[in-house]
């Protein structure tokens, strides 16, 4: 992560657009961590739920490069406890669409052997495009 | 017949350079009942205030009209003018020719000149029927009840006893002292919180000016300022206080332990008990709800001071003004269940743990304490998911003073506070927190998710991200104290019910304003101190306190208060006691009673409780027949100001009424004037004390008689000192808007706009879109007026 941000125009617009995408008033958030603590995955996570909090709040874009939203089961624990009321799988999701939108696939759906996709499961490809875990 | 005296000023030049004067003197002259008009360069100065006098004296004034600045401004000065030449100062109008009219409209001057006249006018022809009233004064006495016997509770009684005044003090429990009786040390002097609190429990006793009601609740309160009638309700003890020596031998024999309340059930006490060893008043009490009644405190209590007999008693009295001093409740850490509290023995809250250092000091910590300990902060606090979006503002402070006492009695243990934000904002409170890193307490940021407890060890992990690090810290405790915040007392309900007091959207009890009376409510005579009002620490708890007390004594002193006699009247020919007004009341001021008429029989009436009206006037709007008005702002005068602001209009002009609110609207149009800032010629303001005055039919009329527009601006709902103004401003206006439209007339003619006192631009857009409305609508066709007009009295209103 870089030691240095500067924050430009593009910065709050990138805020302005997850703030939007998620309904969520992100800057509401006082990073208190409590997202971060009663995250079932935050071991497996590069950032903390709290951390994209933070960094979608400057409107760092490099956190659509960290891979934290995309470990997210969903589980909903972080919006249960948020004592600021806000919905943070929904600051993840908006992020996820973001990306999803930007239609980088890593399989190649077309490359993939007849005989082998009628073995493969068709969720397991489904989730291929929805899943960046990897 | 009157005989009116108007004189218009110059103000030297703010006004003559841009409204012609003479011309407005000269209108002045044609008048009725107008016997005497002058113009003069500074009607405030001293020759000018004289010339007033002078002139009431030779030419027998009865009224007085000033054309000059706001009344806002010099109305105080040429009240006591009139009250110098034996007038009433209430038979003064002011026509606001400067702030309404050469100021706004300088760049107009013959136009300006044209309103200043109608002003003059509208003033004129409101005092014409002014009466010669007096103001209101009001005996009051020097008692006062103090609801609730905490630190503020206490410090409010003793300065009020010292101060010569007689204090009832109620306190529910059988001791006063409040929390602070159960606190260890205080921050950030650690002071022992006993130590000094005990002293200023005696001083209670002690002081000859107070009486001291203890486990006693408010049952019941009635009246009004000067005299509220309190009922108190005194539970039985079964011990006489005068008799007990406290030796406790009775406790000694009892059979019946159950959970200590001092100690937050950490320890036990008897049915018979000492509410705390330096309880005041100093005597044993029997717990009605757990004792047997066996008897053998009876036989072992050598004084006789026993009597299981004994019953509670009903005590009445009459008080002037009321402080309440209610305080607060900790917040229930059971409501935060992912901290366990309850479930896991090893998750206590800080009140807890206040009682374990003092127990510990006599060496009986109560409980275990162990060396690896953690606060957690906001617990009950700045958490909607408990429904509390508030700081409890002191949980930082002890946090950082009980870690502090734990490591410094055992420096071997290790102790971690985890904050949100530590805000450290008071005298002293900076330099304690640094104390506390200095003797190596942790503070780590992050609010803990939840914690685990070990089956078998019964220790807890604790799970939290430290926000600075970023990474999860996954820690075991041998205890975990939760800093629980405050949260409103429940008994304040019944106490804030009965009193009619608002609260704030956090519960707590709200001040009649946030800034300039933070311990005054809307109900007069009564007070706040302390956390009854929000959370606050001892020393702000005190302060206000003395503030609380020191308003009260401000109404007490003199032996009477008096009031503008700005308040409702009944007429009484016209009543028929239906009621309806006394619904409407927000003061509970109106009441139905019987009357004797003159041949015998009886019939109701409306009567007004004058030391409880406030003058608003929404009683008036609901009134079917008109039998309600408004001193000051009758209805005759009001529809005479109407008239007058409609009968200088010419063929091709346009009317807006704009009724100001005297709170806010008015004051926002002299500011207006003052900033230079023009807007529509159409408009004419009339002064009212809450736009819940006008009456559907005072609108109606007014539009009958030619007004294009009507414009309600008043106070914002949340700062307006009447607050169901607006809520009755938008039932008359949605009322008179249907009329309206069945009769074809364009409801939106009649509009309400809040305001507030620095929304000069909104005030301008405002009458000026309204102006421009009207102006495209056109006029109310004189068929369409004509027909309204006859139909309001026989019709709607019959």
């Amino acid at each position: 992560m870089a030691r240095k941000i500067v924050i430009t125009s593009e910065n709050v617009a990138f805020l302005k657009k997850i703030s939007e995408l998620s309904d969520q008033v992100i800057t509401r958030c006082d990073q208190c961590g409590t997202c971060s603590g009663s995250c079932p995955m935050v071991e497996e996570m590069d950032i903390t739920p709290a951390q994209i909090m933070r960094m979608v709040q400057l409107g760092q874009k490099e956190v659509m490069d960290t891979k934290a939203m995309w470990i997210c089961a969903s589980c909903f624990a972080c919006t249960v406890r948020c004592p600021r009321g806000l919905d943070v799988s929904k600051v993840a999701e908006a992020l996820r669409q973001v990306k999803l939108r930007q239609a980088i696939d890593y399989i190649d759906v077309n490359g993939i052997p007849d005989e082998e996709m009628e073995r493969l499961p068709q969720i397991a490809i489904v989730s291929s495009f929805r899943k960046f875990t990897g | 017949m009157k005989r009116i005296g108007v004189y218009v000023c110059h103000c030297g030049g703010n006004i003559s350079e841009v409204v012609d004067v003479k011309k407005v003197a000269e209108t002045a002259k044609e008048q009725g009942e107008v016997v005497l008009v002058r113009d003069h360069e500074h009607m405030c100065s001293e020759t000018g205030q004289n010339l007033v006098i002078e002139d009431i004296k030779e030419h027998k004034l009865d009224k007085v009209v000033i054309a000059a600045c706001s009344p806002q401004f010099q109305g105080p000065t040429f009240k006591a003018t009139l009250e110098k030449a034996g007038l009433s100062p209430y038979v003064l109008e002011m026509a606001n020719i400067r702030e309404h009219c050469a100021w706004p409209h300088f760049h107009d001057p013959d136009q300006a000149t044209e309103k200043a006249k109608g002003l003059t006018n509208i003033a004129i022809a409101k005092a014409r029927l002014d009466e010669p009233l007096t103001k209101k004064k009001f005996p009051i006495g020097k008692r006062v009840l103090v609801v609730g016997g905490g630190i503020a509770g206490i410090q409010t009684s003793l300065d009020l006893g010292d101060a010569g005044f007689d204090v009832f003090l109620v306190e529910k429990n059988p001791s006063i002292g409040g929390k602070m009786l159960q606190l260890s040390r205080t921050f950030p002097t650690e002071d022992c919180a006993a130590c000094i609190l005990s002293p200023k429990m005696a001083d209670v006793v002690s002081n000859e000016n107070i009486h001291l009601y203890s486990y006693t609740e408010v049952k019941d309160i009635s009246g009004y300022l000067g005299n509220y009638e309190v009922t108190l309700e005194k539970k039985a003890t079964y011990v006489d206080p005068d008799k007990c020596t406290s030796c406790g031998l009775c406790a000694n024999v009892c059979p019946i332990k159950v959970p200590n309340e001092v100690d937050e059930g950490l320890s036990e006490r008897k049915a018979i008990y000492l509410a705390s060893p330096i309880a005041v008043p100093h005597s044993y009490l029997i717990d009605d709800n757990v004792c047997i009644k066996c008897g053998r405190c009876v036989k072992v209590c050598d004084p006789k001071a026993i009597d299981l007999e004994s019953s509670g008693e009903q005590i009445k009295l009459t008080v002037d003004t009321i402080v309440v001093a209610t305080g607060y409740d900790i917040f229930d850490a059971h409501r935060k269940a992912v901290y366990g509290y309850g479930r896991f023995e090893n998750v206590i809250t800080s009140l807890e743990l206040e009682r374990m250092i003092v127990h510990s000091a006599e060496g009986n910590p109560l409980r275990p304490m162990g060396k690896r300990i953690a606060f957690i902060q906001c617990v009950g606090s700045r958490d909607e998911q408990v429904g509390n979006e508030y700081c409890s503002r002191i949980c930082c402070m002890y946090a950082t003073k009980l870690s502090q006492l734990v490591k410094r009695s055992d420096p071997s243990r290790d102790v971690y506070v985890f904050y949100t934000d530590l805000r450290a904002y008071g005298k002293g409170f900076e330099e304690y927190y640094k104390r506390g890193q200095n003797e190596g307490v942790k503070f780590v940021r992050g609010r803990p998710a939840e914690l685990i407890e070990d089956p078998e060890t019964k220790k807890i992990t604790l799970r939290v991200e430290d926000t600075l690090t970023r990474s999860l810290i996954e820690s075991e405790f041998d205890l975990v104290v939760l800093s629980v915040g405050l949260e409103p007392n429940k008994g304040t309900e019944k106490v804030a019910d009965m009193l009619r007091l608002a609260k704030s959207p956090d519960g707590f009890l709200q001040e009649a304003h946030p800034k300039f009376r933070p311990v005054d409510t809307l109900t007069d005579g009564v007070f706040l101190a302390g956390t009854v009002q929000g959370p606050k620490d001892i020393p702000d708890t005190v302060a206000q306190a003395s503030a609380a007390a020191a308003r009260a004594i401000r109404l007490m002193n003199k032996g009477e208060y008096d009031v503008d006699p700005v308040m409702a009247f009944v007429h009484t020919d016209k009543c028929d006691g239906c009621g309806l007004c006394v619904e409407h009341c927000p003061f509970n001021a109106i009441s139905i009673v019987d009357r004797k008429t003159d041949d015998g029989s009886s019939s109701k009436v409306a009567e007004i409780n004058e030391a409880m009206c406030k003058g608003c006037g929404s009683c008036t709007a609901y009134c079917p027949l008109d039998a309600l008005d408004l001193h000051c702002y009758t209805n005759d005068q009001l529809l005479a100001e109407i008239e007058a602001a409609l009968t200088d209009k010419k063929e091709g002009d346009y009317r807006v009424i704009v009724f100001a609110d005297d709170m806010t609207a008015y004051r926002l149009a002299d500011n207006v004037g003052t900033a230079k800032k023009g807007y529509s010629l159409d408009s004419r303001i009339i002064r009212i004390p809450s736009g819940s005055r006008i009456t559907p039919k005072l609108m109606l009329k007014a539009i009958s008689l030619g007004a294009d527009g009507i414009l309600f601006g008043e106070s914002e709902q949340k700062s307006n000192p009447f607050s169901h103004s607006v809520a009755t401003i938008q039932e008359n206006v949605s009322k008179v808007q249907k009329i309206l439209e069945e009769y074809g007339i364009e409801k939106d003619r009649v509009r309400l706009v809040q305001f507030v006192t620095v929304m000069l631009t909104g005030f301008v857009n405002n009458i000026n879109t309204l102006s421009d409305f009207v102006r495209n609508l056109g006029p109310v066709p004189e068929d369409v007026k004509e027909k309204l007009g006859k139909t309001i009295d026989e019709k709607l209103f019959g």
